[in-house]
């Protein structure tokens, strides 16, 4: 469509009957063809239970409402808004080294795989080095350091993704003595599934090995990072 | 009247190597080529990429480093060949000013991971002297 371009908020380059012209509205608007919706039958008959109650009857398909507001009221437009995944910031490659700032982990120097479909990036300690696991994060909770791994040929399987982390099942219902007698005891722990330690070991042997490979790597990854006196983020190189 | 005794220096002359101190040449040295007046001097770099033109003093910093033999007011190519004659930027490069300047530069440059290697070492460093003292007081 033919765009007036903003020479100031509220100004356009073009003036209305300019507009008119270039958008060729002498020539009317197009009518666009929606589909016609299908054909509901306002009402519909319904078996009803009972002896003397006859068996069946005719219902409104949509029900009247059971309130009317005393006054119209206005009703919020609906927003068209629709969320996106983040994007990854350019200093953020497979085998770079981030820094977690918030969350169990944070402090934690941790090694980035791949970015998951909602937006999360998956990272790994490696498990071994600094205690942390397989784990979604969120980049806006992250540094990212210069410094990289080289990870090569190396892949994540595509079965670590999203629905790989989602939490399983319901919690079983305790009645209320159960949950009053228990509070207080600890609470019996579910041993770590085999298949997901499986995972984590394979997907670390390789990183293991990358790391090892520069010098004091592995110590990097294993402390901690922290501000001290005089230490401003905004002026530190990563 | 004695001999020019000054209690300063270095002075504003034709052939003193200076320091720029802003613009986007700062921290490169250059040369006095010309006084213009009490407030600017004509400086020029050809090996050190700093263009010729007027600079305010207010912006230099002198050096204890000078061109000898370098005639007031003459061209670039002049100027260069003086600059190697004397190899003054390799003196420059070896002070212990310029070294000092590097190494701060250096520091402010370091990434996360080379911020940690340099800590490794000077505890490792430390560690030595003390265990190197240790054994010397007992001795």
């Amino acid at each position: 469509m033919a765009r007036s371009k903003e020479l100031v908020p509220g100004v356009g380059r073009l003036s209305r009957s300019q507009v008119y012209a270039a958008r060729g509205l002498h020539k009317g608007l197009k009518k666009s063809e929606k589909p016609a919706a299908p054909e509901v039958a306002p009402t519909k008959e319904v078996q009803v239970g009972g002896a003397k109650n006859g068996e069946k009857r005719t219902v409104p398909t949509q029900k009247a409402p059971r309130f009317y507001p005393a006054e119209d009221v206005r009703l919020p437009k609906k927003s068209h808004k629709h969320p996106t995944s983040a994007s990854l910031r350019s200093s953020i490659t497979p085998g770079t080294v981030l820094i977690l700032l918030a969350g169990r982990f944070r402090g934690k120097r941790v090694v980035f795989l791949k970015q998951l479909e909602s937006g999360l990036l998956l990272v790994t300690g490696p498990y071994k080095v600094n205690g942390v696991p397989l784990r979604r994060v969120n980049q806006a909770y992250v540094i990212a350091t210069s410094t990289k791994v080289e990870l090569g040929e190396f892949k994540v399987e595509d079965k670590i993704n999203d629905a790989y982390f989602a939490k399983s099942g319901a919690k079983g219902k305790t009645s209320a003595e159960e949950e009053f007698f228990s509070e207080g005891k600890p609470k019996a722990k579910e041993a770590f599934p085999e298949s997901k330690a499986a995972d984590q070991k394979s997907v670390d042997s390789a990183i293991v090995a990358a790391v090892k490979k520069t010098e004091y790597l592995p110590k990097y990854l294993k402390a901690s990072w922290g501000l001290s006196k005089g230490q401003f983020p905004h002026q530190i190189n990563f | 009247m004695q001999a020019t005794e000054s209690n300063f220096k270095r002075f504003v002359e034709v052939g003193r190597v200076v320091l720029l101190k802003s613009g986007p040449q700062a921290g490169h040295i250059a040369v006095i080529a010309e006084i213009i007046d009490h407030n600017r001097a004509i400086i020029d770099g050809p090996t050190t990429g700093v263009p010729r033109q007027s600079f305010p003093y207010k912006h230099l910093t002198l050096t204890p480093f000078r061109l000898t033999k370098l005639p007031r007011a003459a061209g670039s190519g002049v100027v260069k060949k003086q600059v190697e004659a004397e190899a003054i930027v390799e003196k420059w490069e070896k002070s212990s000013w310029a070294q000092k300047r590097a190494a701060i530069e250096k520091r402010r440059s370091l990434n996360d991971f080379q911020r940690f290697v340099v800590m490794i070492a000077k505890k490792s460093r430390t560690d030595r002297v003390r265990k190197a003292v240790h054994a010397a007081k007992r001795a």
